[in-house]
């Protein structure tokens, strides 16, 4: 049994507007396994991104528990807070927002060091800094160490960023949408040089996603985390969910897919949603969250049952599934549209 | 499917558009020529900053100031009737864009005028296009509206807010075609939008050509999204167009290394890639654009011709005109199409 570094147990988060309280995530519970390919998909506010978020502790959850290592990390105080914070670091999404554009890259990168007591001396610091350098293929070191965000380009920002998440030596790294921003000529070398990463430093990494394809990349030898409106919908081996996606959200969405291969794309079915709105996060409809725009929707059970994350039996996928027609056994009839 | 025999509705030739700026001047567009044929789907297919909205805002004359066409002629064709859009007065001008040509830009969902019903801004463009039979115009807004499979009555009598992204997309597209243009521009229709609101943008576009037979130029950097609708893809880097042709040429028969770069550094759903890997480098700097083919630099075919000599959007080898020195070696090397 490989040891999980990382467990969300009965994760709650709400926002507050006013008067209206907005149930951000809802009762999500995963683990990660040390050096796991982890990817979390989902369309704009599933909640993807506040789950990184609260991995990092950079959010606090409204209820529920975070283990880092088998720790709650709310419990952590002191010199076992900071190497918490060491340990587990993020990559955001926007590397034009993400990167103080008065600092150049060497100031980025050695003010972790400092902050942290990790370099040794002014000249160990900046050796670390070259290294870190070399690693993201930022070279030749001279030519970019005194750079300034906005004399680089897209691809060596993010390069970056990902030099900055590794100054601390961390074990885990939650990626937000690291390579959305780029340019797609370049977007696969960076993910190609994470996942190089993983294995040459031991880093295990969460990968945050919208982009279905990048995840099947990325976690082919992982597993993928379907996210709908706050909730974990589907669970389980990448190559199983893209082969036989159990989940009426996870295969609405397969399918509606485009390819970059027009005989393939052309001939691709297409399920039919029953209704294209997505409703809102404060006026959840009762239920499955999918209800009203599931073709399968099943009157009596799916809009009164708010389904669990659970396996089922029976079923010819070892994913965990959060529908209740499907945990009950009940064959699927297809709406008309 | 559109018809290869049927004179263009647009041709363009030998564009080429420079912005003068501090730095110097910015060779956005280089000699860029294509005909758009009636009822065709036409994608320009390139990363940012390869100028292809630039080539797309010289065809509705909406360039910035400091933009200046070097050479070229834009040529349109209506019925009988041939213009040259670079020689339009304004008020040429003002016809011209939607009842002959309409552009629907990205992010266009917050191009409603947020306190005028979508009734209002129907009207207002017909109006101003000299079309003042309300009745009627209401006749034509709601059929396009469900056309876009929109609740017609509702959406039409809605403010901008009461509307979600994806359906105010769709109700721009409507508005877009209401005066029946005869080409449709879109820059980046699906980016920013999530799947199903993508796939549901795809399918109302589709059925739009279908019923509508208007031509449709679409800008975008996503592949699929041109192998999805295209009849024609163009490649654009660096301010040429460097392959163009039909969609199943450049997607299996690709000769330049920039497309098929392209093609091979997207993961898809259906394959099993490990031979994905990105084309090395960035983007060339316009201002001072590498000489010889601006592809060179990250070229893995590179020899001492491409430093030298630009080639030319020829037709030599293989199905469709490229603009390279090596397309043999290209196809030499792919043993299987991607």
């Amino acid at each position: 049994m490989p040891q999980p570094i990382l467990e969300l147990k009965q994760v709650y988060r709400s926002f507050k507007r006013g008067r209206e309280v907005i149930p951000v995530l809802q009762d999500i519970n995963f683990s990660v396994n040390k050096l796991e390919f982890l990817c979390l998909v989902g369309e704009s506010g599933c909640g993807k991104t506040t789950t990184g978020k609260i991995i990092c502790d950079l959010l606090p959850p409204s209820s529920g528990a975070i283990e880092f290592e088998g720790v709650d990390i709310a419990a952590l105080r002191g010199a076992d807070y900071k190497r918490f914070r060491r340990s587990v670091q993020i990559i955001h999404q926007d590397p034009y927002a993400s990167l103080n554009p008065t600092h150049t890259v060497y100031d980025m990168l050695s003010y972790p060091l400092l902050t942290h007591g990790l370099g040794n001396g002014r000249r160990g610091v900046r050796q670390r800094v070259q290294e870190l350098m070399d690693l993201v293929d930022l070279t030749p070191v001279e030519d970019f160490i005194d750079k300034y965000p906005h004399q680089l380009s897209g691809g060596q920002r993010q390069r970056v960023s990902i030099a900055r998440a590794l100054t601390t030596e961390p074990s885990l790294i939650v990626a937000d949408e690291s390579v959305s921003m780029v340019d797609v000529s370049i977007r696969i070398g960076l993910l190609q040089m994470m996942m190089d990463l993983r294995d040459r430093l031991g880093v295990t990494i969460v990968f945050i996603t919208h982009d279905l394809a990048l995840a099947k990349y990325f976690a082919w030898e992982g597993r993928i985390g379907v996210m709908y409106l706050g909730r974990l919908v589907e669970l389980g081996r990448t190559q199983e969910i893209i082969r036989n996606p159990q989940h009426p959200y996870t295969k609405v969405l397969l399918s509606a897919i485009p390819e970059p291969d027009p005989e393939k794309t052309r001939s691709k079915e297409h399920i039919q949603l029953r209704s294209e709105d997505i409703p809102r996060l404060t006026e959840l409809p009762p239920g499955c969250s999918f209800h009203p725009r599931c073709p399968w929707y099943v009157e009596g059970v799916c809009d009164d049952v708010v389904p669990q994350l659970v396996s089922l039996a029976g079923a010819d996928s070892e994913s965990e599934v959060a529908c209740i027609p499907l945990e009950r056994g009940q064959e699927l009839v297809l709406h008309d549209a | 499917m559109f018809d290869q025999q049927r004179e263009a509705v647009l041709r363009v030739e030998d564009l080429s558009i420079i912005y003068r700026t501090k730095r110097g001047d910015v060779k956005a567009t280089s000699r860029v020529s294509f005909d758009l044929r009636p009822g065709e789907a036409l994608a320009l297919i390139g990363e940012s900053g390869s100028g292809k909205t630039t080539i797309s805002l010289a065809l509705i004359r909406k360039l910035p100031k400091n933009a200046v066409v070097t050479s070229g002629n834009i040529t349109y064709r209506r019925d009988d009737s041939v213009q040259d859009l670079l020689k339009l007065s304004n008020r040429q001008l003002r016809a011209f864009r939607w009842k002959d040509c309409a552009m629907v830009f990205q992010g266009a969902q917050n191009a409603f005028n947020p306190v005028l019903k979508i009734r209002r801004q129907f009207e207002d463009t017909a109006q101003s296009h000299g079309w003042t039979d309300k009745t009627a115009i209401r006749e034509r807004a709601l059929n396009l509206l469900e056309l876009v499979r929109l609740d017609p009555e509702r959406v039409y009598d809605s403010y901008p807010h009461e509307l979600s992204g994806g359906m105010k997309q769709r109700t721009l597209l409507a508005l877009g075609v209401l005066l029946n243009p005869q080409i449709v521009i879109l820059d980046e229709p699906t980016t920013a939008l999530d799947i199903l609101t993508q796939r549901a943008i795809i399918d109302v576009l589709n059925d739009m050509q279908r019923q509508l037979h208007f031509s449709i130029i679409f800008i975008s950097h996503d592949l699929s999204l041109a192998a999805e609708m295209a009849d024609t893809v163009a490649t654009v880097y660096a301010g040429e167009i460097v392959e163009i042709g039909p969609v199943n040429d450049i997607f299996y028969r690709s000769l330049h290394p920039y497309t098929y770069g392209l093609l091979t550094s997207v993961p898809t759903l259906e394959h099993m890639q490990d031979h994905l890997q990105s084309i090395p480098g960035s983007p060339p700097n316009l201002i001072d654009p590498p000489a010889g083919c601006k592809f060179h630099p990250r070229c893995a075919f590179a020899t001492d011709a491409c430093h030298k000599d630009s080639p030319p959007l020829a037709l030599d080898i293989g199905t469709h005109p490229a603009a390279c020195w090596h397309k043999d070696r290209l196809l030499e090397s792919r043993k299987e199409p991607v």
